[in-house]
């Protein structure tokens, strides 16, 4: 590709931009892509993006190069954008690919006449405006990962806080399934815990563990073990029939943890050790 | 050869380690901890590990021969000071030093100690 091809594309683009700019609003506004509440903003983006292709195309290479820099950054704001807005991924590639009609009505225009010239340049045009389209697609991705691996870390603080339920008496309310990642974090959550608050008893409390299987035992009494290492006993709490029924048809060992069937009663026990003791103030 | 101090403080004898255990270093401590049980006729030993930083089996594996050795000679052993990763180090080796009374610090241990030898006074 020569670059007295580029500088047709450019010069064809640049002389026609604000019919362009029209024609391709008006197709965005067919896909119906285009709402009432984002006309400006889509107005203002597309003039952007095509001031920006213009310089870009000026410098006459097509193949992503560091000149595409800000039109990329460019895409990558308005994926980003749309992503939040709730488009779908398609949604947000027409933003581009609507561009394709009124762009190579222009080239027809001006090259009808020279029919090697106007394939030659809609090949161009395609692989760039394809290129653009699969980066914004990329882009729409990228975003959704980055909110899903945010959202799993965010469940995963979120699902093992520890809390302090009086001087010396820690409890770790668990949710979710136990796998060997979590348990990790709840070990080194609750042990650090320890060591920050002095706790000398700790409350695993687990009503909210929908299974409780070899595998999530042993990992239990992993934590239970750690944290008597650390010098504070654990008491495990919130064991549902159904839990207690499995634990014993799978032959599962607690060993000598103590075990209870509510939080309120670990609590208790927890104050006895602790050598106090709830009153009513009122008889 | 550096060799760890052990410091006797009444009934009770203390141990800390300070520096990085190595094998050798856990023997000579198992073998002059156990003829100081017997020479100071001391009731509880407290082992202070809250600057190890790195544990193997073979130290796991220490910890809890000296708590069986010092209880056939009537001591309580209690380890404090251990640290998260330490723990959790322990653990995943499979080594949960049942027979080892345990403590968050010193101060917890000897409260433990006291509190372990209280009643016997009582009764006397």
């Amino acid at each position: 590709m020569n670059d007295a091809v580029h500088s047709r594309l450019a010069e064809i683009v640049n002389k026609h931009e604000s019919d362009i700019l029209k024609e391709w609003l008006d197709n965005q506004r067919a896909e119906g892509t285009l709402s009432k509440s984002l006309e400006a903003d889509v107005q203002q983006q597309s003039r952007e993006f095509l001031a920006l292709l213009k310089n870009t195309l000026r410098q006459g290479r097509t193949d992503m190069a560091a000149e595409w820099t800000d039109l990329r950054d460019l895409l990558t704001n308005l994926s980003r954008n749309r992503m939040e807005q709730g488009f779908t991924p398609s949604q947000t590639a027409t933003f581009i690919f609507s561009l394709k009609q009124p762009l190579f009505e222009r080239l027809r225009k001006e090259l009808g006449q020279d029919a090697d010239g106007l394939a030659r340049e809609v090949w161009t045009a395609t692989l760039l405006l394809d290129k653009l389209g699969l980066w914004t697609t990329e882009a729409y991705q990228k975003t959704r990962e980055a909110v899903i691996s945010r959202q799993q870390q965010d469940m995963l603080e979120l699902s093992t806080p520890v809390v302090k339920l009086w001087h010396g008496i820690l409890a770790l309310p668990l949710i979710g399934t136990l796998d060997s990642e979590r348990t990790q974090v709840v070990m080194e959550s609750l042990l650090q815990q320890i060591v920050d608050t002095g706790a000398d008893i700790a409350i695993i409390d687990i009503t909210g563990v929908p299974l409780v299987d070899t595998l999530v035992a042993q990992h239990l009494l992993k934590t239970v073990a750690a944290a008597r290492l650390m010098g504070a006993d654990c008491i495990i709490s919130g064991i549902r029939p159904q839990i207690a029924q499995t634990i014993v048809h799978l032959g599962v060992e607690l060993g000598d943890v103590i075990t209870k069937a509510t939080l309120a009663d670990a609590f208790a026990v927890a104050l006895t050790r602790r050598g106090l003791a709830v009153q009513a103030v009122k008889p | 050869m550096d060799k760890i101090p052990i410091l006797k403080l009444g009934d009770f004898l203390l141990v800390t380690i300070q520096v990085d255990m190595h094998d050798r270093l856990a023997l000579a401590l198992q073998d002059d901890l156990s003829s100081r049980v017997v020479s100071s006729g001391a009731r509880g030993v407290l082992i202070d590990i809250s600057a190890l930083e790195i544990v193997d089996s073979f130290i796991g594996r220490m910890l809890g021969n000296i708590a069986a050795i010092s209880a056939l000679l009537d001591a309580v052993t209690v380890v404090v000071g251990m640290r998260p990763a330490v723990a959790i180090t322990l653990v995943e080796l499979g080594i949960s030093l049942k027979s080892v009374r345990t403590a968050l610090n010193v101060e917890k241990g000897m409260e433990l100690l006291q509190q372990a030898f209280e009643p016997r006074s009582q009764h006397q």
